[in-house]
C-alpha cells in the first residue's frame, strides 16, 4: 500500500514484521522436522516453506548490515507469495511410506535452498538497481527513488549475496555427491548449467567485462533459471520417491 | 482574548513592501502599547507577520504602523498589502506557516526555525503570554508531524541541490569520491563548494586560466590541473562538473569510451552546466555514464516540487485535525461550562473564534 501511495517508510517495521513471520516459519519446519524426523524437504509444500525461510534469514542477515531497510519492502511480498503458493495449491502430499534419513541429500537439500535464498535477495536488490539506475539515465525521478539506497551500496551489497549464493550453491552441488545414489543426469546438468551461469556472471564482475547494469539483468536471469531448475528437481523428486 | 495574524508574504507584497514593514527591536513593545496583551513578531525574507493576543480589537493599520520601519511612512497605502486572520483561521494560518505549506518554496524546513527563533525570542522579552505559548507549541508539533507523516519536505528543489543529492543518490558517501571541476565558472565554484560542504575532500579543477584554477582550487581546498591533462583526470574520477565556454563538445561517446573500459565497475556522473553544452548528449547512452545538462537538473527540481505538491492534501489533513483541537481545548479552557459537553459541533465554529 505504501508502494502503491507513494510513501515509503523503510523504519524497522519491515525488518520486525520479517523477523516475527521468520520466528512462526522456525518453529513450522522444527515441528515437521521432528514429525518426519529429517530435515523437512520431503515435497513441494515444505520446499517453498524452506525458500521463504530462507529468504528471510538472508534477509535478517544482509538487510541491516547494508542499510537496505528498502529491500523489506521487496522481500516480504517474494515471501508471501511463496508462503501463499505453499498454503494454496495442493503441494502438500505426503509419502506413503515413511523416508529414512539420509545426511548427506538433507544436508545438500537444504545449503541449495539456503544459496537460492541469497540468489533471490541478489535478484531483488538487482531489480531494486535497474529501477534506480532506469530513473537515473531517463531523468525521470519518481518518490520511490529517494528511498531506494545509492546505486553504489546495491551493488556491492549484489555483488556479496551472488558470492555467498555461489558459494552455498557449491557446496550444495558437491555433496549431492555424495548422497549414496545416482541423481537424474538431467538434473545435474541442469545444476551445473546453474552453477556456470553464476559463476560467469563473477567472473565478468570481478575481471570488470560486465558493467553493473548487465551483472544485475543477469542475476535476475539466473535466479528465473535456479527456480526453473528447482521446479524441475522438486517435481522429478515426486515422481521418484528417496530412497 | 482575541487571536489574530496581521502581516504580509510574498503572496501579497514585493520584497521593497516587505522591506519596509520588516519590524525593528521596538516593535514587541510598541506593539504592547497599542493594545496587544500578547504579540511575537515574524520576520523572514518572505514574511512579516505579527501574531497577537489581546482583550480588545487592535486595528491593521495600527499593526502596519508599529511595523513600519520609518515612523513617518503612510501605513494606509500599503493596506492592501496586509492580510489577517482571526481566530480559527489565524491558528490554521500559522500551522500551514509552520509546515512550509505557506512558503514560496512548498516544503522548506527553514522556516519552522524562524519561527522557533521568533517565539523565543518574544518569550525572552516577555512579549508572548500563554497563549501564544500554547498556539506556538502546538504549531512545532504540527510542524513536525507534517514533515515525519509526509514527503512534503522531500527531493532537492534548486540546481545546485539536485547537483549533490543526485551525487549521494548514485556514490552514497560522498567522502571518498574524487570530483574534477572543468571551467572555474561562478556555477561550477558554486556546486563544487556544495559538494565539499557534503564530504567531498579530493576536488580536482582544471580551467584553460591556470591563475582561475588555482584561486578556485585554493577556495574549495583542491587542487589545480593543467587545462591538457583533464581527460586523463577522468579515468580517476566519479563526477565531473563541467562548465567551459568551448563551441564545441568537449566530450563524446568516441573520447569517452576509452576511458571507461578501466572503470566499468564504477559509475561517473557528468554534470554539464555550461551553454552550449561542454558534453555530447549520447554520452548518457553509455554504460555507467549519468549526464545532467543544465536542463535536466532544472526538470528534476520541478519533478522534486510536484512531488511535495502532491503531499499538501495530507498535510493539510493533519493540519485540520490538529485545527480542530486546538481551538476545542482553547475554548473549553476558556469556558469552563463546555468542559462537559461532547465536542463543539462544526456550526459552533463562529462562537469557538469569537471566544478566542
Amino acid at each position: 500500500m505504501a508502494l502503491r501511495a507513494g510513501i515509503f517508510r523503510p523504519g524497522q517495521f519491515s525488518f520486525l514484521a520479517i523477523g516475527l513471520g521468520f520466528i512462526f516459519q522456525t518453529a513450522f519446519l522444527s515441528i515437521r522436522g521432528h514429525a518426519l524426523g529429517r530435515c523437512p524437504l520431503t515435497n513441494l509444500f515444505e520446499v517453498f516453506i524452506f525458500l521463504a525461510w530462507s529468504v528471510a534469514l538472508i534477509y535478517m542477515l544482509v538487510g541491516p548490515a547494508y542499510r537496505l531497510s528498502l529491500m523489506g519492502a521487496f522481500t516480504a511480498p517474494l515471501v508471501v507469495l511463496l508462503q501463499g503458493l505453499a498454503l494454496i495449491a495442493p503441494i502438500d502430499i505426503r509419502h506413503p511410506v515413511k523416508l529414512p534419513a539420509n545426511p548427506w541429500l538433507e544436508f545438500h537439500a537444504s545449503i541449495s535452498l539456503v544459496s537460492y535464498g541469497a540468489f533471490a535477495l541478489a535478484c531483488i536488490a538487482a531489480m531494486m538497481y535497474l529501477v534506480q539506475e532506469r530513473q537515473l539515465k531517463t531523468h525521470q525521478l519518481h518518490s520511490i527513488f529517494y528511498h531506494l539506497p545509492p546505486l553504489t551500496d546495491l551493488f556491492a551489497a549484489i555483488t556479496r549475496l551472488l558470492w555467498w549464493g555461489f558459494a552455498l550453491y557449491t557446496i550444495g552441488l558437491v555433496s549431492g555427491f555424495f548422497v549414496g545414489r545416482p541423481l537424474p543426469y538431467v538434473q545435474v546438468v541442469c545444476a551445473f548449467g546453474v552453477w556456470l551461469l553464476y559463476g560467469a556472471i563473477l567472473q565478468g564482475r570481478h575481471f570488470r567485462r560486465l558493467a553493473p547494469k548487465h551483472v544485475a539483468a543477469l542475476c535476475i536471469i539466473g535466479f528465473s533459471a535456479a527456480l526453473t531448475l528447482l521446479w524441475g528437481i522438486t517435481f522429478t523428486a515426486q515422481a521418484q520417491p528417496l530412497p | 482574548m482575541n487571536l489574530f495574524c496581521v502581516g504580509l508574504s510574498h503572496h501579497t507584497a514585493n520584497v521593497e513592501t516587505r522591506e519596509s514593514f520588516a519590524g525593528h527591536a521596538e516593535s514587541d513593545c510598541i506593539l504592547r502599547r497599542a493594545g496587544c496583551a500578547e504579540a511575537l513578531v515574524l520576520t523572514t525574507c518572505n514574511r512579516v507577520e505579527v501574531y497577537g493576543a489581546s482583550e480588545k480589537w487592535v486595528s491593521t493599520d495600527e499593526i502596519a504602523r508599529c511595523l513600519a520601519r520609518e515612523i513617518e511612512k503612510d501605513a494606509h497605502r500599503y493596506a492592501p498589502a496586509f492580510y489577517r486572520y482571526e481566530g480559527e483561521k489565524c491558528v490554521q494560518h500559522l500551522f500551514r506557516v509552520a509546515s512550509g505549506l505557506d512558503s514560496m518554496v512548498v516544503g522548506e524546513t527553514e522556516i519552522l526555525g524562524q519561527a522557533k527563533k521568533a517565539y523565543e525570542s518574544a518569550r525572552a522579552s516577555g512579549a508572548a503570554g500563554p497563549c501564544l505559548h500554547r498556539l506556538f507549541q502546538r504549531a512545532f508539533r504540527v510542524a513536525k508531524q507534517v514533515r515525519t507523516h509526509t514527503e512534503i519536505t522531500r527531493g532537492p528543489v534548486s540546481v545546485g541541490s539536485v547537483a549533490v543529492d543526485l551525487a549521494q543518490r548514485i556514490f552514497g558517501q560522498l567522502s571518498k569520491c574524487k570530483v574534477l571541476v572543468l571551467g572555474a565558472g561562478e556555477t561550477s565554484e558554486r556546486t563544487a563548494r556544495a559538494l565539499v560542504s557534503r564530504g567531498v575532500t579530493d576536488l580536482r579543477v582544471s580551467n584553460r586560466s591556470s591563475d582561475r584554477a588555482g584561486e578556485l582550487a585554493r577556495l574549495v581546498s583542491g587542487q589545480a590541473v593543467p587545462f591538457d591533462d583533464w581527460r586523463e583526470e577522468c579515468r580517476e574520477i566519479d563526477i565531473l562538473i563541467t562548465s567551459t565556454s568551448s563551441e564545441a563538445p568537449l566530450l563524446t561517446p568516441a573520447n569517452l569510451a576509452p576511458m571507461l573500459c578501466e572503470r566499468i565497475d564504477r559509475p561517473l556522473f557528468i554534470i554539464d552546466i555550461a551553454v552550449p553544452r561542454d558534453v555530447d548528449p549520447n554520452v548518457n547512452e553509455m554504460d555507467g555514464v549519468y549526464l545532467y545538462d543544465i536542463d535536466s537538473l532544472q526538470s528534476v527540481a520541478e519533478q522534486s516540487l510536484a512531488l511535495r505538491r502532491q503531499q499538501i492534501a495530507a498535510a493539510e489533513a493533519i493540519i485540520a485535525e490538529h485545527v480542530a483541537d486546538f481551538v476545542t481545548s482553547i475554548s473549553r479552557r476558556l469556558n469552563p461550562v463546555s468542559r462537559t459537553a461532547e465536542r463543539p459541533s462544526v456550526a459552533d465554529s463562529s462562537l469557538r473564534t469569537s471566544e478566542l
